[in-house]
């Protein structure tokens, strides 16, 4: 078997987050030598961000969790050539990518399957909504479901190339120097991107996140 | 230097990621001061960026984890650990 993982520069660890570092190299250390059973130590902080990778790449949760599981699998069978030159949720990453890429390839080979338009940076309209009676819509407005899920679906409509800086800025909240690492594209592009990619979901995302926001007062009461 | 609402804009992102110098960063406060347009797409921009990162927005299916670590499981009895070649 084969597989494919992107050329990544080196990008030390340096967050201090728990899936980096010292921590992951010793840890795949042991499993290699032969406590196998901590693999699932190893990936157990990483896989959520696996499957969100896979979701914005695939779109269908059956087949994000599908192509995760086989990451996972490619990941254990490739352990020994992490060389810890890159954050261990990075390399990852990098290889949850490349397997949604190769599904999504293959999805387009499918005559049957409607194909993604294609990302077209040098058009669209990625001036904001204008507004002025803008309300900050609180954290809690996430329990209610309908907003998670405007919100998915507001990243959903987003081409792939700007789906995934989201994702991987936003979401994950990773460095642009990273970002751009994992993607293969300049810093400047990352940033280009997310500008972009931010003012579209501003757009969209405006007439749901008012009806969130907390309701005024009136001088004749509450009003929404 | 002025700057217009089309110039607020272009750096909203860059603003809100701290990654304008300090002189745009100045004469775009001094501009979302009086600009009321520009002030609400400012704070409903950076309101979107706070909430795509609330793990709450991406509910990860009812028993993703158990499925995967039961498949790992079986994996890890079958065959050891970095079996390929790159």
């Amino acid at each position: 078997m084969t597989i494919e993982i992107s050329s990544e520069a080196s990008c030390p660890d340096s967050s201090g987050r728990p899936d980096g570092g010292n921590a992951s190299i010793l840890l795949i250390a042991r499993i290699l030598a032969g406590e196998k059973h901590l693999f699932h130590d190893l990936v157990r902080p990483v896989e959520r961000a696996v499957f969100v990778m896979l979701l914005m790449l695939l779109r269908n949760e059956a087949d994000a969790e599908d192509a995760a599981q086989e990451a996972m699998i490619k990941i254990y069978r490739n352990l020994h050539s992490f060389r810890g030159d890159s954050r261990f949720s990075t390399w990852v990453i990098s290889i949850a990518r490349n397997e949604g890429l190769a599904r999504l390839r293959r999805r387009a080979s499918r005559p049957e399957e409607p194909l993604e338009p294609m990302a077209d940076e040098s058009s669209g309209d990625f001036t904001p909504a204008l507004l002025t009676d803008w309300r900050e819509v609180p954290l809690e407005a996430l329990e209610r479901k309908e907003l998670g899920s405007a919100i998915q679906v507001a990243i959903a409509k987003l081409a792939p190339i700007y789906r995934e800086v989201v994702q991987l800025r936003d979401i994950e909240e990773r460095d642009v120097q990273e970002t751009a690492n994992l993607l293969g594209i300049t810093a400047g592009a990352v940033k280009v991107r997310l500008h972009r990619a931010r003012m579209m979901l501003q757009k969209e995302l405006i007439p749901v996140m008012k009806n969130h926001a907390p309701r005024k007062r009136g001088i004749f009461g509450w009003r929404g | 230097m002025r700057i217009d609402c089309h110039h607020v804009w272009e750096h909203i992102s860059a603003y809100i990621d701290g990654e304008v110098d300090a002189e745009l960063r100045a004469e775009i406060d001094r501009h979302l001061e009086h600009c009321e347009i520009c002030s609400a797409v400012m704070d409903s921009t950076r309101n979107v960026v706070v909430l795509l990162a609330d793990e709450r927005v991406f509910e990860i299916p009812a028993g993703y984890s158990q499925r995967l670590h039961e498949r790992l499981t079986w994996l890890i009895e079958q065959e050891p650990p970095g079996v390929n070649a790159i």
